[in-house]
């Protein structure tokens, strides 16, 4: 018995009076939804993603793409989602894989949380005129200073500092594997992390030689599959990051499918080609806490301690007492990554089911190491979820010293966010390996891309804590006064530690 | 050359000590004998070089952790995880080792004269010319080459008994071998694992890592040698390819 096609997802239209027949969406669509027949394309809109690659490359807007063309009987318990879902698993009995973050339609409290600006009683400050301090320390401070006085009447400090990363900015650039994304794409943000003097991750994929050049700008990351990790790899970054766990999927491991390693996948990750890359839920010499701990200081010892050491772990229920061992552990920086934090490929019910959004997990973790004081042992780096100049403020109000962006980053090289990076045929050049994909993205050009937000980014940042009277970032941390919550019921903003508006 | 050197461990925290077996190095020192160890973690961890160390006492955990190229002789028992993630050179212990025995090694060998723990082995990955070899004397606890992506365990079993008897060996193994002398039950075997056929081909190939061993750890290597053994493999090196459906 066969239940036969669900409704098509999208519909692609071409506008024939516009059409010349140049065939770029043939070219451009890897997903095969064009093809000539005789002097027309054809259209076969089932294939179709809504990447908008043909839409974008077609020099006639001829292109049109409409979601959802056909309805299902509404119903508010029954979506459109939960139905697919179940013709998908009745029909293939398997875990369904899903691209990109959370699609879960909640609300955002990012955007419940309304920022404050000087009037009359404070002046605001004009960042054009006045120097304003967004470089960024991540790493362990002091919670004191001892200083001597030599016999010539100079100071000197005594207290021994522990490596700190300096960033020009809060925005860092997230984890994404090579694997995961191209080299191209890897390359193209590698430049760009260099360009505004940011950082970014490598994931756990290796580090490919081509990035070598920007190895200073680089954190390169340990995770429990250990791929691509030896001593030459850990000595080449700026810092060193644990990976616990990722938002888009917290409490399971990550499975790089054997076809995308090919042979430069397989000489970073080290391991032989087709082969699936498997990093297990946990880390096989992590059982604790006091196990956390003897990670990260066996990483230390093997960077002689000249290497600041993160721990990123998705933000979970009891994420602040989790966060309050990790600060005990001799780690310098804790990555809280949100449930709405992007992924290659996660179990869609993880996508949208596990996790906390990130600003309350922000809020908690920041409030927390304050109670015990110990705040000062980490910096707090939130992910997962920043779409805007807005959201990295609140986020630094909130409590974080930094944020990390991922899919904004990929979006800014032209991503769509349409979810289907685990099929590898990124039209962007992005999530693919397939060679004449990856050749779409050039890294110059995409680095520009993803410097040109960054800055722009950072711009706003610095225009918003000027309206607010702040002209240093560390004066926004943790700055929960200059936010208000709009909408948002007693028991988050009790969380937050926000006022409702008019408070 | 020829130079050796004799450090004494005794209360020594293992950054310092590290931190001589690093000058060691850079001075072209080929031999260092450490005595009095007792706990200290990371020994040698992250060293490069081909030095020779000689640790007289018990190391604490991750003896040997992202090293690449050293040698570290135990004279005593090890804590958890020696050879965790290493790349190159050896570790030979004239004693037992903990869990997590040569964790994610990627090259180098480790040889345990009598008995491992839980878990040893675990998620062991080849790549090209790097074939990490893991050979341990007495026996082996549960999970023994989880998760294994590739490289070589060899269980020798030297005493009586069976040299695994617990489950999960090879659990999730997607690369790589795993010799254990004797018949080994189906039932130990974990998801993904298989016996596969022991033949002259298999015999051919660990005999000279079996001398190695027996040679390393002053041994009689002729039982082993006239031994047979099961050989566990794994059923795919794509254990997860049938498990997922697209959105």
């Amino acid at each position: 018995m066969s239940i036969g096609a669900i409704p098509s997802r999208y519909r692609i239209r071409i506008d024939r009076d516009q059409c010349m027949l140049c065939e770029r969406c043939i070219e451009s669509c890897p997903y095969g939804v064009f093809r000539k027949n005789g002097e027309t394309i054809h259209v076969d809109s089932r294939k179709c993603t809504a990447c908008h690659r043909c839409i974008a490359m077609c020099p006639r807007d001829a292109i049109s793409l409409l979601e959802h063309p056909i309805d299902y009987r509404s119903h508010p318990i029954w979506t459109r989602e939960v139905r697919e879902s179940i013709y998908n698993q009745a029909r293939t009995g398997k875990i369904i894989l899903a691209g990109m973050g959370n699609a879960q339609p909640l609300p955002a409290i990012f955007d419940r949380l309304l920022l404050d600006a000087c009037q009359v009683t404070n002046p605001s400050i004009d960042p054009l005129r006045e120097p304003m301090e967004l470089r960024t320390y991540i790493g362990k401070k002091p919670s004191r200073l001892e200083i001597r006085r030599t016999p010539e009447g100079d100071l000197d400090l005594v207290t021994e500092l522990a490596p700190n990363l300096e960033a020009e900015t809060p925005i860092l650039i997230a984890h994404m594997s090579y694997g995961a994304i191209s080299l191209n794409a890897q390359k193209s943000l590698a430049m760009a992390a260099t360009e505004v003097k940011t950082f970014m991750g490598t994931g756990e994929g290796g580090l490919h030689p081509s990035l070598y050049p920007y190895q200073d700008r680089m954190i390169v990351q340990v995770a429990s599959g250990r791929f691509g990790v030896d001593i030459n790899y850990l000595e080449r970054g700026a810092a060193i990051e644990i990976k616990i766990g990722q938002g888009a999927k917290p409490g399971i491991g990550g499975h790089l499918p054997g076809e995308k390693v090919d042979a430069d996948v397989s000489a970073t990750r080290m391991i032989p080609v087709g082969s699936d890359a498997i990093s297990p839920a946990p880390h096989h010499d992590i059982y604790s806490i006091e196990d956390l701990k003897q990670l990260v200081r066996g990483l230390k010892e093997a960077t002689e301690w000249k290497k600041p050491v993160f721990v990123k772990i998705a933000a979970v229920h009891n994420v602040a007492a989790i966060a309050a061992g990790i600060a005990r552990s001799s780690a310098d920086a804790v990555v809280v990554d949100g449930f709405r934090g992007g992924t290659g490929a996660a179990p869609r019910v993880f996508r949208d089911q596990v996790g906390l959004p990130i600003e309350a997990a922000i809020a908690a973790v920041d409030q927390k190491l304050r109670d015990q004081g110990i705040r000062n042992e980490v910096s707090l780096i939130a992910s997962g979820g920043i779409r805007e100049s807005a959201d990295v403020a609140k986020a630094i109000a909130l409590g974080a010293d930094a944020i990390y962006i991922g899919t904004a980053s990929l979006v800014a090289m032209g991503c769509r966010v349409c979810g289907n990076c685990y099929r590898g045929l990124c039209p962007w050049g992005i999530a693919t390996q397939r060679e004449d994909l990856t050749a779409r993205l050039d890294p110059r050009e995409g680095s520009v891309l993803v410097s040109n937000l960054i800055h722009a980014w950072t711009l706003e940042l610095s225009e918003l804590m000027g309206a607010a009277g702040i002209n240093s970032i560390e004066s926004l941390r943790g700055n929960r006064d200059r936010l208000r919550g709009y909408m948002l019921d007693e028991g988050i903003l009790k969380v937050l530690d926000v006022k409702p508006v008019g408070a | 050359m020829g130079a050796t050197m004799t450090i004494d461990a005794n209360g020594m925290n293992y950054t310092e000590l590290n931190t001589r077996l690093r000058a060691a190095v850079a001075q072209g020192i080929d031999e260092v004998v450490v005595n009095n160890v007792l706990g200290q973690r990371f020994i040698a961890d992250g060293l490069k070089g081909n030095i020779r160390i000689t640790l007289n006492g018990v190391p604490g955990g991750d003896l040997g952790m992202f090293m690449s190229g050293p040698t570290c002789i135990v004279h005593g028992n090890c804590e958890h995880a020696p050879g965790n993630t290493m790349d190159g050179g050896s570790i030979i212990i004239h004693g037992s080792a903990g869990d997590a025995v040569a964790h994610s090694m990627r090259g180098g060998k480790v040889f345990v004269r009598e008995d491992i723990g839980y878990r040893g082995g675990i998620h062991m990955k080849e790549y090209q010319e790097k074939r990490p070899i893991l050979v341990v004397g007495g026996t082996a606890r549960a999970f023994l080459g989880e998760y294994m992506a590739g490289g070589l365990i060899i269980v020798l079993g030297k005493n009586d008994g069976e040299p695994v008897s617990e489950r999960g060996i090879g659990s999730g193994i997607h690369g790589g071998e795993i010799y254990i002398r004797g018949n080994v039950q189906e039932r130990y075997l974990g998801t993904g694992a298989a016996i596969q056929p022991y033949s002259a081909e298999h015999r051919d190939r660990i005999a000279p890592i079996v001398q190695e061993f027996s040679k390393a750890l002053g041994m009689d290597p002729q039982p082993f040698l006239d031994a047979e053994f099961t050989r566990i493999c794994p059923m795919s090196s794509r254990p997860f390819a049938g498990k997922y459906t697209w959105e």
